[in-house]
Formats: structure tokens, sequence, C-alpha cells
């Protein structure tokens, strides 16, 4: 057996607050060895980044550290930041969340790759220059000797993040920390991120800690798991044993609650309730018995320890639960399920055929460009942006249309432009039968505008911070005139219908939780009764616990009420879960468009089939084992002129096509052509 | 519409188990912070002080200031005259009252007035951009290069040193430098997502601006309302000084402060108690705003002490 690279004992940190001391650490071990990967699970708020952190001695000063942390064989705790700064970048590399702001704007890329180089070794600017382009080589940046004089601006977060590692990998680190690291990227992006991080790994040999809530990415690259709960380790195991022999309920919750895209049938997610506890002042108890379904009076008494649950054939496998000896495999107790799965609402219009319903919303050939201006003076039109070109869709009543596709596609333009109800040149937009054409006058627009209504993205933003969540509701109401008495009915009525208490009414939106405030936001969306539910990425914000909640609450009024909604996202799990008709969105056009289980099960375009291929699978027998479809560059610039197929410059497809196809693809722009319920903007499919 | 409940209620009553602990408001935060930082409560108390000798000090006084006493010409501070007499025989103690009175009236009128026009214009000017954006940044441009002082003196001398004239002259020469600064910060906020939210609801524009902008730029608007009074004060006290101000028989303590410059070595008295005044009176406001800055700045290096 070798020694631990890093070995972390009874880790805890605490922090000073305004309303007493914030304990975000309390108390966690692990070993980690060279070439292992460890990756550490759980919400926001559970301790992952502040452990990382402390691993780094990145704190802050007022912040108290206890336990033990050694790297090396040497302590780090109690280290000055000047004896720290000579570990940091050389033994220890940190690959941060936002590759927007890890990098500094003012200097090049190669001046801080040198940076990194020459901080912790002696070389000659020759040397430092020929290995930072060895290293831009490494992770994949094209033309590595051109682009170490660009600057971060210059390039796309992918591009960015490549370069982060770059220098994470400078000086051959012992250990990595990757904190989120593709969190902020879109999918095709992250897997090429992922893959690269274990290439950086297997080429340095070194550890991995991978933080991360996404339990895709977790089953993709983790050896072992810890699952962290309120500061502390609930469960600890090799990958294989945490997915498939869970034995804390609260990493069943975390499994149970995401979305599946691999998995057709639609049973509702099943959601932890509540939240996490406040971290000041916890009492001795299992902090997560109040969210436990399973919970019994011992487990208020005190606070479990991490036990080893294991055997000698599986291995370790250590979690903290006094009943974890009664759950079986599969996250069960006594046979049933820990967490009950929840009731299914009857589809009031499950059995009309869809030809038969109205339509709601209708798009018909929507086109935006914005002009690309130039001169600070005197504006010149250099050219244009085609943001959106030419789409065409409908929602039923009753009905979820969802547009999918990577960030910088047009799917969030499309949503202004019909929220705007902006005239179209060649096109209309009509919204229950009415065209945006024929709307003038402010009393117009606002009957229009009660059919229509919208839900953010940001649960924080998308709330007044200054109003009370009455007001908030209201507010809908109060602009189409309804009187006061009314309104008050009618928002205790919403409240209770996405599951909030209307006594809280008077509250302002900071008493609540991420997963309530978005309750907020569709309850004041909903004020008006609108036939038409704009969401904009309405669960990418939230925790895979809450967002099962909220989740299941879209789907269960979508039934109750005969809504239909126009839902854009990027996590092609969710969209899987609650859309009837998807379409995949690629540089402005729809390149392929259909019912959701026909494009989920049968994906026809090239870019639709390297999307679902890039979703990691919670799951590591699946996750590990089938074929993936890596995409290599970034989405096109939408200002290029393209003749041809927008795809092509990335296409898998076109690469073995003959050239004679390929002058095809190039030459001519394919249509969307096939049946109603999947269509496919491919010239060989 | 369905009353049952659809979702078993998530959080609030868990909430209450959990936590046993009270919330605290945010007005409860506020103070609490404010009331930390020691010198901002001082400064809240001797403004306090301030406002009530102002108030009450003329109904105390044995004199009124414009009464003359012929027996007592320039004298030093007795029991008779508590601060003393001016050489024409009035009471320094009346008319340092009169004058902080004064001084705190055009004062608090002022900084009402430009607060309330520089958050209405730089607000609305945010968020209904384009052309009546650029013309409101075009007027306050133009505004900016105009010598002000030398206007706010014409005006004032012209009015026979009116305090009211003085106050609506301060009102129009002194709004357009905070709405440019809070034009910038109603900039971001226009970009929030419930601004947006408002408008997809059919909200009317002056209504999102009074309803969603303006209070959430409130905390700048307070700490642009106490650090305005000091401004006032000082340009006030200027004017007087020069003796554009307030005029005789009305005082100020400009022009205090001023007459008594003259006689700072035979009758000194004339001019520290004014002086005094209104120090206290600037140092004071000065001192509260910069409380209330870090008591409703989130970022503020409060050192996370409770």
């Amino acid at each position: 057996m070798t020694n631990p690279l890093l070995s972390v004992r009874d880790l805890k940190v605490s922090f000073p607050s305004e309303t007493g001391t914030v304990d975000a650490v309390r108390g966690i071990s692990f070993d980690l060895k060279a070439g292992r990967t460890l990756g550490i699970v759980g919400e926001s708020g559970s301790g992952k980044s502040v452990t990382s952190l402390a691993i780094m001695g990145l704190l802050d000063e007022n912040v108290r550290i206890s336990g033990s942390i050694t790297f090396d064989g040497q302590e780090l705790l109690g280290k000055s930041d000047k004896q720290l700064s000579a570990i940091r970048g050389n033994g220890l590399a940190m690959i941060f969340q936002d590759p927007l702001s890890s990098l500094t704007p003012v200097f090049s890329i190669g001046d801080q790759l040198i940076e990194a180089l020459t901080v912790h070794r002696k070389l000659s600017k020759r040397a430092a220059w020929a290995r930072a382009v060895e290293l831009l080589e490494t992770v994949g940046l094209p033309n590595p000797e051109r682009r170490m004089k660009s600057f971060p601006h210059e390039f796309s977060g992918g591009m960015r993040q490549r370069v982060v590692i770059a220098i994470a990998m400078a000086n051959k680190p012992k250990l990595i920390i990757a904190d989120e690291p593709t969190t902020a990227l879109d999918v095709t992006i992250q897997a090429q991120i992922l893959d690269l991080i274990a290439k950086a790994q297997s080429e340095t040999g070194a550890a991995v800690i991978m933080i991360t809530h996404d339990m895709g990415v977790v089953a993709k690259t983790a050896d072992d798991v810890l699952v962290m709960y309120a500061g502390k380790a609930v469960e600890k195991a090799p990958v294989h044993e945490l997915f498939h022999r869970t034995r804390m309920p609260y990493s069943i919750g975390l499994l149970g609650a995401i979305p599946r895209v691999d998995k057709a049938e639609k049973q509702p997610l099943v959601p932890v309730k509540g939240n996490p506890p406040l971290l000041i002042n916890l009492p001795d108890a299992c902090p997560f018995a109040s969210r436990c379904p399973i919970a019994i009076d011992a487990c208020h008494a005190r606070e479990p320890d991490l036990v080893d649950v294991g055997n000698e054939k599986m291995g370790e496998h250590h979690a903290a639960c006094i009943r974890s000896h009664e759950i079986t495999d599969g996250g069960l107790i006594d046979g049933r399920r820990v967490f009950p799965l929840p009731d299914v609402a009857e589809r009031a219009l499950a059995g009309v055929p869809r030809e038969d319903r109205p339509v709601t919303l209708e798009v018909r050939n929507m086109t935006k460009t914005f002009p690309l201006m130039k001169g600070a003076f005197l504006k010149r039109k250099l050219g244009e942006v085609h943001a959106i070109r030419g789409i065409s869709f409908d929602i039923r009543e009753g009905e979820t249309m969802a547009i999918v596709g990577e960030s910088g596609c047009g799917k969030t333009t499309t949503l202004l432009q019909i929220m705007d109800l902006v005239e179209q040149v060649d096109g209309d937009i009509l919204i229950g039968g009415t065209s945006v054409a024929d709307v003038r006058g402010g009393h117009a627009e606002r009957t229009l505008r009660r059919d229509i209504q919208i839900v953010f993205q940001d649960p924080m933003g998308a709330l007044d911070p200054r109003m009370t969540v009455a007001d908030i509701i209201a507010e809908p109401l109060r602009a189409i005139g309804t009187k006061k008495a009314e309104s008050e009915t009618r928002v205790d009525e919403l409240m209770d219908l996405v599951g909030l208490d209307p006594s809280h009414s008077n509250r302002f939106p900071s008493a609540f939780s991420g997963g309530q405030r978005q309750r907020i936001g569709i309850a004041r969306a909903l004020a008006t009764n609108p036939k038409v539910v704009v969401l904009d990425e309405p669960v990418s914000a939230l925790d895979v616990s809450i967002q099962a909640g909220v989740i299941n609450l879209l789907d269960e009024l979508k039934a109750k009420l005969g809504l239909s909604y126009l839902f854009v996202a990027h996590d092609l799990s969710v969209v899987r879960h609650i859309a009837d008709r998807v379409a995949v969105m690629y540089l402005g056009a729809f390149v392929e468009q259909g019912s959701v289980d026909e494009i989920f099960e049968d994906p026809q375009h090239p870019y639709t089939q390297a999307l679902l291929s890039a979703i990691p699978i919670p799951d590591p027998d699946i996750e590990r084992t089938r074929e993936r479809i890596v995409l290599t560059g970034d989405l096109a610039s939408a200002t290029d002129h393209i003749g041809g197929c927008s795809f092509a410059s990335r296409c898998q497809l076109f690469k073995v096509l003959p050239p004679e196809d390929q002058a095809r693809c190039l030459g001519e722009v394919p249509p969307l052509t096939g049946p109603e319920n999947h269509r496919n903007a491919c010239h060989f499919r | 519409m369905p009353r049952n409940s659809i979702q078993p209620a998530v959080g609030p009553e868990t909430t209450a188990i959990r936590l046993p602990r009270k919330r605290m408001s945010k007005w409860e935060l506020y103070s609490r912070r404010f009331r930390r930082n020691r010198p901002a409560v001082a400064g809240l108390v001797i403004f306090a002080v301030l406002v009530l000798f102002a108030v009450v000090a003329p109904l105390l006084a044995r004199y009124d200031h414009i009464e003359l006493d012929f027996l007592n010409l320039g004298e030093p501070p007795s029991g008779e005259h508590w601060l003393g007499t001016t050489s024409a025989g009035n009471d320094t103690f009346a008319q340092v009252a009169i004058g902080l009175q004064r001084s705190l009236m055009i004062a608090v009128a002022v900084s009402v007035g430009t607060t309330v026009i520089s958050a209405v214009v730089g607000t609305a000017a945010a968020y209904f951009s384009g052309m009546f954006e650029r013309l409101t940044l075009l007027l306050i441009h133009f505004l900016m290069v105009v010598p002000t002082f030398l206007l706010l003196a014409m005006f004032s001398n012209d009015s026979g040193g009116d305090w009211r004239t003085i106050s609506l002259i301060m009102i129009l020469i002194g709004w357009f430098f905070p709405a440019r600064v809070i034009w910038t910060m109603a900039l971001s906020l226009r970009e929030r997502e419930y601004v947006h939210a408002a408008r997809y609801m059919g909200v009317p524009g002056m209504k999102i601006v009074l309803r969603h902008m303006l209070p959430n730029i409130g905390s700048l608007l307070v700490i642009n309302f106490t650090l305005g009074v000091v401004a006032a004060v000082m340009i006030e006290t200027g004017l007087s000084f020069l003796g554009f101000g307030v005029k005789i028989p009305d005082v100020s303590l400009g022009s205090l402060i001023g007459s008594g410059a003259n006689t700072i070595t035979s009758a000194p008295w004339l001019f520290y108690f004014p002086a005094a005044a209104l120090t206290l009176l600037t140092v004071s406001m000065a001192l509260v705003a910069d409380g209330l800055r870090d008591a409703f700045d989130p970022t503020s290096a409060a050192g996370g002490r409770a």
C-alpha cells in the first residue's frame, strides 16, 4: 500500500456572519492516492467548495480552520501564505468554475502561461515559451504559436477553460482540484473538457478532486465518491458501490431526483422535500432528518457517525445513517421505496388527438438580424448577425414544446421576439389566434399579454427584492385592472396552487429558498390565466433535489389547467422529461423538430446525435461503456455568411462523406424535411 | 380553480421547526449594523441635539434675534447674553439659533428637491432609453459646463436674499450631478429580470420606474440625501459668507460667520459660536451618511461581526 497523496482529517471550517458563526465544514476526513479521482457531490451550500479552498489555503483570514490537511507528507494548515504559494500552482493546481473570470483580461494567454511556469522554477524565456506552446498543444488549442499572443476575450468559454487547464498542468502538479469545471459550459464542450481533464490526469499522474453537483459527471469521472450534506460527509464509497448500493437516504434522494435522458417512460421525479439547514448552531441531530422520509425518533437524538457499512467483497463503504443496514439495493427499505413516488395528475386533454386541439401559439418564419456597427461617431454597418433564420412552429393546448441548443444558438432571442411582440417582416407570431401585427395601443397589448406569460431562469433576479410576495403575484392582475379584494383572494389561491403557504404572502422574496422563489415566479405567471407560459431555463439555477419538485409542479399544472408551455433549455434530460415536442436549434435555425420520443430514440441529424451522446448519464456502468460522438470545435459565428449547411464545419458525418456529397453540404442549405412528427435538416438523413 | 394543494407544502412549516431562531427583518439588520458604527450613532445624536436646539432655543432665548440691546454693544458672553452680543446689540445666542434653523431649512429643502428630481430623471432616462435617454444626458452634460455658482450668486442677490429663492435656485443647479450618477446605477437595474417581467406583464413604463427601479436604489438615495444636506449647508454658507446669500435682518450660519470673521480679533465669540454650530452640523451628517452607507452595503467590510 502506498501512502495517500492527500490526507484530510477532521477538517472544520467556520465563518463569522451577522447571525452567528456559520459552520460550513463540520469534520471531513478522506484520503486520496496518486492517480485516483475523488468526486465530491452535494447541493449548493453543502461545503464542497469551502473544502477545496481550505486545501488550497485560499480562505479569508477571519475564517477559523481546524483539523489536519497533509499533502505529500507536509502539513498544510498553519503554513503562512508565502509558504503555501510555493506549493500552490506547483504541487497543487486548481481549475475554477468560471473560465470568464479565472483569466486576467489584460494579459495575453502566453504571458499568463509563462508566468505560471516561471514563478516556480528557473526557466529561460525561450524554454518557457516553448513549454507554453507545447502545453497549449496538449490541451488541443489550434495554432498554439499564434494563440500565445491572444487575449482571453478572443476565446470562447470552452477554449478559455482549456487554457485554464493548461495553466493548471504547467508544473506537473500532483493534485488537481477541479471545482465545477464544466458547469458554465455547454454539454458538447463539457464532454471535451472532461476528456481533457482525464488526459491531463493520465499525463501528469496526478490525483484529481472533482467537485460537482452533476451525478452524471461523477459517474463518468470519479473512482471514489464523497457525498456531502450540511458540511459533513454522509456517504463515501467507490463509484459503483455508491450508484448501485446506495445506503444513505440523501444520496438515494439525489439519484432519484435526476431526470434521465435515456429513459422514455414518464414517471414523476422524486423530489427531496424541504431545504438544507442553515449551518448556524446546528443541534446534535441528523441534519437530514427533517427532510428524510424514513426518519425515526432516534435520528433526532444525536448526529450519526460515518460508519463502515461495506462488506469484504465490495470494499469500503461508509454511510452516516442509523438505518443504513435496513436499506437494501435500489433504494428500498422493507421492500418499499425510501422516497415514495408522487401521484401523477390525470391529463384532462390526454384523449384528444393533437390535431383537434386549438393552436395557442404559432410562429411563422421568424427572422432576426442584428446589424454590426463600427465607429464611435458616424456608425457604419459592417455586416449582420443572423440570430434567427426563419423558424416556424406551433404549440397546441396542453402541449409542451421545447427548444434546445447550445448557448448562442438563438433560443433566448426567439423568446424575446415573442415576448416583445415583434412584428415580423416576412412572417408572423400568433398568440391565441391574434397576430402581433394587429396589436395597436396599450389596451390591446395588455389584453394580448394576458394570454402569454413568462417564467425566468434566475429565481433571485426575477422577483423584486423590495416587494412582498403578495404584491409580486398581484402585479400582473393590477396591470390589467383587477380589483384589490379580488386579486387578494386570487393571490391566496395561486400560492396554494404552487405549493406555498398563503399565510406567508406578506414576506419578502429573500425569506424564501431558490425553489420556493421559482414557485412564486410560476404563481405570478399563472395569475392572469394565460394560455401559453414561456419558460426560460426555469430549473437550471436550482439544485437537483429542488429541481425535481419544480418540474413535477410544472407537469401537474399543465395537466390540471391545460396550459401550453414553450420551454427553452440546454439540459436535454429535463427536456426529455417534460416536453411533448422538441426542436433542436443550431445557429438560429431548427435542424431537427418532432415529437420528443422520436427525436430522443431515433436522432437523425448529426448535431442531435452528438448532443445526445454528450450528456453524461448518472450510471457508471452505462456511462463508461457507451460510444460517444465528441464534437470538435465550437459553435461557428453567426456573422459568417454560410452558403450551405451551418453545421458542416463540426459535422462528424461530413468527414466521412465522399467529396461530391461534401460539396452539396457546403453549397446548398438543407431544408427541414420529413413527416410532421419528425423532420430534420440534413441532406443525407 | 381547484383549491386543493397539488403538492405537500415544501419549506415554511418544516423551516419553522428546523430553524427556531427568528429571522431578522431587513430594517432590523440595517439598524443593527448602523448601531454598531459608534461614530455614526454619535453623529445622529449630535444632529438630533442641533435640530432640537434650532427649534427650542428661540423660545427660551431672552432676546429676539432682531431686537437690539443698546445697553450691551459688542459684549462678550455673560449671564445676560449667553453667547455675547454684536456691535449693533444683537443677541448672538438668538442669532445662532435662528441662523441654524434657517440653514437647516435651506439644506433639507434643497436636499429633498435635488434627490427627488435626480432620482426620477436618472431612473426614467435609464428605463426609457433611446431618444429620451440621449436628450436627458445631453441636457445634463450641457448643464455641467455652466458656471453654476456664479448664476446662483447673481440670482440670490437679485432676490434680495430670500431663502426660498436661494433654495429653489440651488435645487435647479444641484440636481444634474446626482442624476447622472443615478442613471449609471439604474442602467444595471434596467436589465434585471424583474423589470423585464413587469414589462411583459403589461405594466406601464412610469409605474415600473416608480415601483421597481426607485425602491431598489433606495439606499443610494438615502445616502445622497444626507450628503446633499452637507453640500447644501456648505454652498449656502459660502454664498452668505461672500455676501450673496441670506440678507439682514434674516440670518444664516453663513452670514453670521461672514460678519463674525471681520471682528475675529476684537470679538471672537461672534465667529466661533456659529462656526462651531456649522462644523457640528456638517460633521454629524457626514458621519451619519458614512454609517448608512456601511449599513446598506452588503459587501462592506463589517468583518462579519454581528
